[in-house]
């Protein structure tokens, strides 16, 4: 196992130097120049400007700064903000918990809602309970995540006023009574999020059940005397979760877009809108790390996939 | 286990009801389906496309999507021809007024009507939504047919790169290209054209994955059919095996990407708007509108709701359609 685990981790590398690359390139090719200000400014010389460039490597050839560019990134040395004057690692690192945690969480309820309710589906195709469901999934998945959350805060803390639609970071309350007010605030973007998710890993789930349930060794499980709970739980969801892992791992990047709108949308302080916020006031330095963080995120969930991959499908790790 | 079957896997998630509703339906006997390497089906016998069109209305939902669909882009292209209202009628004597027959989607804080913005925006939407699809499926049959045609170390270099495409985090590139590009594109060709041009090409070149992957795989199974060996043997050359027999053959998940794509498309252009970073403030696309209307959902709900449902229901639709078309051109499916 833990050597299947080290040849994804060389597999993944090359994905992240390919990534650096992209991004690095889409740096260098964007117009622009970081000195453009200084041009303007008549008190500068142009020599100055000159040493300037040479000085931070503008004038070195593409492939050294991308290079020197890639090994600062890898050393953390990432900048720091023009607008709020603090180091980027820093300020990501404040942040980042927060997504993660909202992540995360949304990524449970999805799988809570849409593993059961997918089985459930396809153990019985065609039934009521089937058409329903898939017909609620197929809403639930053209739903974009902006218009779910504007709805839900519309619903929820407009009409009803029962859960408030900004979180805050600094909640004022202690014990008890700050789980509960945490609770309530992310209770919505969680709930965006996860059922987003949901409604397309329950059709995933659905299709995988029904490829699993018609072969022969589920037959022969049923004709051994098994319960049908033993063969589903047992003999068939283990099997049909190995195609369904694999679409989830690369629905990962669709679920760090759905982050970054719910966070804009709810006013999470995470890493999504701290992106956005870069965005708006044109802080180079953030908006690449965040960019360089999102990507990161993405192929470490993807390196997760790959394992729990290995773990459920043991023939994989002898490979 | 990078190979062929999550693209695939992805475009066959949900099984079609309409097989399941009737099963052990005779196949009309005599239709060839448009036989094989795109010589025309017999004359006589229902056509291909008859054919799938028949397999189509069998869809009930994708059938009535496809009514509603057409409803709204009739709405969109020629409303504005019947509806003269302008989109930039400021009238603060009725700001912020709930739906009435004078502005029957109510209007937003500067008395601006919202079905005149909300039609307006839609032609946005969806010019925005088929060109995206139009570029992701020119590049993705391109980058797929080359792959499949050409094997060996392109092939693996091509499927990296898909790879790696597919593992990029899709919207915080589509933001940073957009803050990069934005200006100059600005610049070059005035604000809305190189604001369009910039999101359809970035919107597109983030979409192309799939139908690589589609394409890539039928070309594979396709090029050792005997049709194409008859081909072949005849002397056809490798552009004329692929452009006359292999492609036409492989257009049917094409076909099917290229739907859930516009809807894709929509999506990704709505929320670009809706974070701020699509078209300029002025331009109502329904993000846009969305986006601006959030902020008074209290006191004007009707301002958010509308272009929100405008955007669910095209997406909806679209989606329906896809899965209709899925069922329908898909050879195999025997009803």
């Amino acid at each position: 196992m833990l050597n299947y685990i080290i040849r994804r981790l060389l597999i993944a590398l090359p994905s992240l130097l390919g990534i650096s690359l992209v991004l690095f390139t889409v740096l260098a090719l964007a117009p622009g120049d970081p000195f453009e200000e200084l041009a303007n400014n008549p008190n500068v010389p142009p020599e100055v400007r000159m040493a300037l460039r040479a000085q931070f490597g503008l004038d070195d050839p593409i492939w050294q700064r991308y290079v020197s560019w890639l090994s600062s990134m890898l050393q953390g040395d990432w900048g720091f903000s023009f607008v709020s004057r603090i180091d980027v690692d820093t300020l990501i690192g404040q942040r980042i918990g927060v997504t993660i945690a909202v992540i995360g969480m949304s990524q449970v309820v999805a799988l809570l809602v849409a593993l059961p309710v997918g089985v459930l589906a396809a153990v019985k195709p065609y039934s009521w309970f089937d058409r329903i469901a898939s017909t609620v999934a197929f809403i639930g998945f053209s739903l974009p995540t902006f218009f779910t959350g504007v709805l839900f805060i519309l619903l929820f803390s407009v009409q009803l006023g029962w859960l408030p639609f900004v979180y805050r970071a600094d909640l004022s309350s202690t014990g008890w009574q700050w789980w509960v007010d945490q609770f309530k605030q992310s209770i919505m973007p969680i709930m965006v999020l996860g059922l987003f998710q949901a409604a397309s890993w329950m059709r995933y789930v659905r299709s995988a059940v029904l490829d699993v349930i018609r072969l022969d060794y589920v037959t022969t499980a049923r004709s051994k005397g098994l319960g049908e709970r033993a063969v589903i739980n047992k003999h068939v969801v283990r099997n049909a979760l190995i195609p369904v892992v694999t679409l989830v791992a690369l629905q990962m990047p669709a679920v760090f877009g759905g982050a970054i709108v719910t966070e804009q949308i709810f006013r999470i302080p995470g890493i999504g809108s701290l992106l956005i916020d870069a965005i708006l006031r044109n802080d180079t330095p953030v908006i690449m790390a965040v960019t360089f963080v999102f990507s990161c995120l993405v192929i470490f969930f993807n390196l997760v996939a790959d394992v729990l991959y290995g773990w459920l499908d043991p023939r994989i790790s002898y490979r | 286990m990078a190979g062929s079957t999550p693209a695939s896997a992805t475009a066959d998630p949900v099984d079609n009801s309409a097989a399941g509703r009737a099963p052990g339906r005779p196949k009309p006997a005599g239709s060839p389906l448009g036989g094989p390497g795109g010589v025309p089906a017999a004359r006589g016998a229902p056509g291909l496309w008859a054919e799938a069109w028949k397999r189509f209305k069998r869809h009930r939902l994708a059938y009535w999507s496809l009514w509603l669909l057409g409803a709204l882009v009739a709405a969109v292209l020629l409303g504005p021809l019947f509806y003269k209202v302008g989109i930039n009628e400021v009238d603060f004597s009725s700001k912020l007024a709930s739906p009435s027959w004078q502005h029957p989607m109510g209007t937003d804080d500067l008395g601006r009507d919202i079905l005149a913005r909300v039609l307006y925006g839609g032609r946005i939407s969806l010019a925005v939504g088929l060109a995206a699809m139009l570029m992701a499926v020119t590049v993705g049959v391109f980058i797929g047919a080359v792959a499949g045609m050409a094997r060996g170390w392109v092939d693996a270099a091509l499927m990296w790169v898909t790879d790696l495409f597919l593992s990029l985090p899709q919207l915080p590139l589509l933001l940073l290209l957009i803050f990069l590009f934005r200006e100059p594109l600005k610049a070059a060709f005035g604000l809305e054209i190189g604001i369009f041009i910039l999101i359809v090409v970035v919107i597109g070149g983030f979409r192309w994955m799939p139908v690589a992957r589609l394409v890539r795989a039928q070309f594979f199974s396709l090029r050792e059919k005997e049709f194409v060996e008859a081909a072949r043997a005849l002397g056809a050359s490798t552009p004329r095996q692929v452009v006359r027999h292999i492609l036409p053959n492989s257009l049917g998940p094409v076909i099917v990407a290229g739907t859930i794509d516009i809807a894709a498309a929509i999506i990704a252009e709505s929320t670009l708007s809706f974070l701020g970073l699509g078209f300029p403030p002025d331009v109502p696309t329904w993000g846009r509108i969305l986006y601006d209307g959030r902020d008074y959902m209290d006191l004007a709900m009707h301002w958010a709701l509308f272009p929100g449902i405008a955007i669910f229901l095209t997406v909806l639709t679209i989606n329906f359609i896809g899965d209709g078309l899925r069922d329908a051109l898909d050879p195999r499916r025997v009803l």
